[in-house]
């Protein structure tokens, strides 16, 4: 079988993995490396389960190979908490009450942290589009809403 | 996925040497990683052009915007310049797909790829852009052929496009709600009297509706716009939107693309 070795910094730990070149980012993060709060959720790269920050970019690692992420800094879920002490978008999600079975969680905290990165102050309507690609079966998107903005408050007090 | 050898060049001319005829270039991976994982794509050798600095600029000239074809659309979309130059750019790189896929997808995979309901080939034929390849300049209206089909022939690599500043400019697409891709997206420009309107996702792969241009040649104004009936002959029937609608459709988007480059600041 055709192998080959890509090196990348994940939650700011330097990782080295042998895989076929056919493996994906998200394969990469979830097999290889144990990280499985990233969450496999379609065929199709809609819902968006997968989301991780790439450079500080939210990509959706199901959508690239571990190869187009090779010398990058990959961020997880798992790597945005310090010991105990929880993301202000993690903290937000548990005030507020964001979710209900918890699958697409990830990937939405992901995606909302990015999101407030380019509108800090977002109205309900940027918040509701800027996570078009993050898909919840459970919630009605109500309480994320909420969490992106109490989030977004937090961060400007 | 089939299996694949694997390239990740330094240069543009390095690239260029690496095609073997049967090899594909690797941009954002948007389309082509989801093609491959579906076994709608077998490249037998994948060229990542991720490696190439020389592929990634947002240059703004007194005249036109040239931006490098491994220009993300999240790079587009938030480039201050580019919301200055030609805000119509800016607004329809925004739109696309959601904001994860804005920041690998790339102008000049959308290009390449030339998905008949995709926004950039709107952009670029709404202004009458050129494409630079890494071995000639090709203009817009010359570019697009038919489904996923443009002029580029093989192991061609798009290096930049050229914008051209123009007075005004709209973008308006009529998104699908699950895909967001363009059930009529519709381009309209302005610039010294002639006017461009340039309508994705309604036929094989984008192209000029000529009777709307003459009509807003005539008279710039939505209404203009709106009065014009398009007819059938091409127009794609499928499972989002009937021919019918499709066409009904066309004029009343160029009539909103209208409307939003009247709203803004003339531009040149």
């Amino acid at each position: 079988m055709n192998t080959t070795t890509i090196k990348l910094k994940v939650n700011g730990r330097e990782r080295a993995v042998t895989v076929d070149p056919r493996t994906l980012l998200v394969q990469v993060i979830r097999e290889h490396l144990g990280l499985t709060g990233t969450h496999v959720g379609c065929d199709t790269a809609q819902c968006g389960c997968c989301t991780v920050h790439l450079d500080g970019r939210a990509v959706k690692s199901c959508s690239m190979l571990a190869l187009q992420a090779q010398g990058a800094d990959v961020t997880t879920i798992e790597g945005i908490s310090s010991g105990d002490q929880l993301h202000p978008m993690q903290e937000a999600f548990r005030e507020c009450h964001g979710l209900q079975c918890g699958y697409c969680t990830p990937g939405m905290v992901m995606s909302a942290i990015q999101l407030l990165k380019h509108y800090p102050k977002p109205t309900d309507e940027q918040i509701r589009e800027g996570l078009e690609g993050n898909i919840c079966r459970c919630t009605g998107y109500e309480n994320i809403v909420r969490s992106v903005q109490h989030a977004a408050e937090a961060a400007s007090n | 996925m089939y299996t694949f050898e694997y390239q990740r060049p330094q240069s543009i001319s390095d690239a260029v040497a690496a095609f073997d005829g049967e090899a594909k270039f690797l941009a954002g991976g948007q389309s082509l990683v989801q093609a491959m994982r579906l076994r709608l794509a077998n490249v037998p050798l994948l060229i990542d052009l991720g490696g190439i600095p020389q592929l990634r600029q947002i240059s703004i000239k007194a005249d036109k915007v040239v931006i490098g074809a491994m220009t993300r659309h999240a790079e587009v979309a938030h480039s201050v310049e580019v919301r200055n130059a030609i805000p119509a750019l800016a607004d329809l790189a925004e739109g696309i797909g959601d904001q994860m896929v804005r920041n690998m997808g790339t102008l000049g995979g959308s290009l390449a790829n030339a998905d008949p309901a995709a926004c950039y080939p709107a952009a670029v034929l709404g202004l009458g852009a050129s494409i630079q390849t890494d071995r000639r300049s090709i203009p817009a209206d010359d570019f697009f052929l038919g489904l996923y089909e443009t002029l580029l022939e093989p192991g061609e690599l798009i290096v930049s496009v050229s914008f051209p500043r123009v007075e005004r400019a709209g973008y308006v697409k009529f998104k699908h709600p699950a895909s967001r891709f363009a059930v009529v997206g519709a381009f309209v420009s302005k610039t010294s009297g002639r006017v461009r309107v340039a309508i994705t996702g309604a036929k094989a792969c984008v192209f000029r509706a000529t009777a709307i241009e003459q009509a807003l040649e005539a008279d710039f104004r939505p209404e203009a716009a709106a009065a014009v009936e398009i007819g059938l002959e091409d127009i794609v029937s499928d499972m989002n939107a009937g021919a019918e609608y499709r066409a009904a459709l066309i004029s009343v988007i160029a009539s909103r693309a209208v409307a939003k480059a009247l709203k803004q600041g003339r531009r040149a």
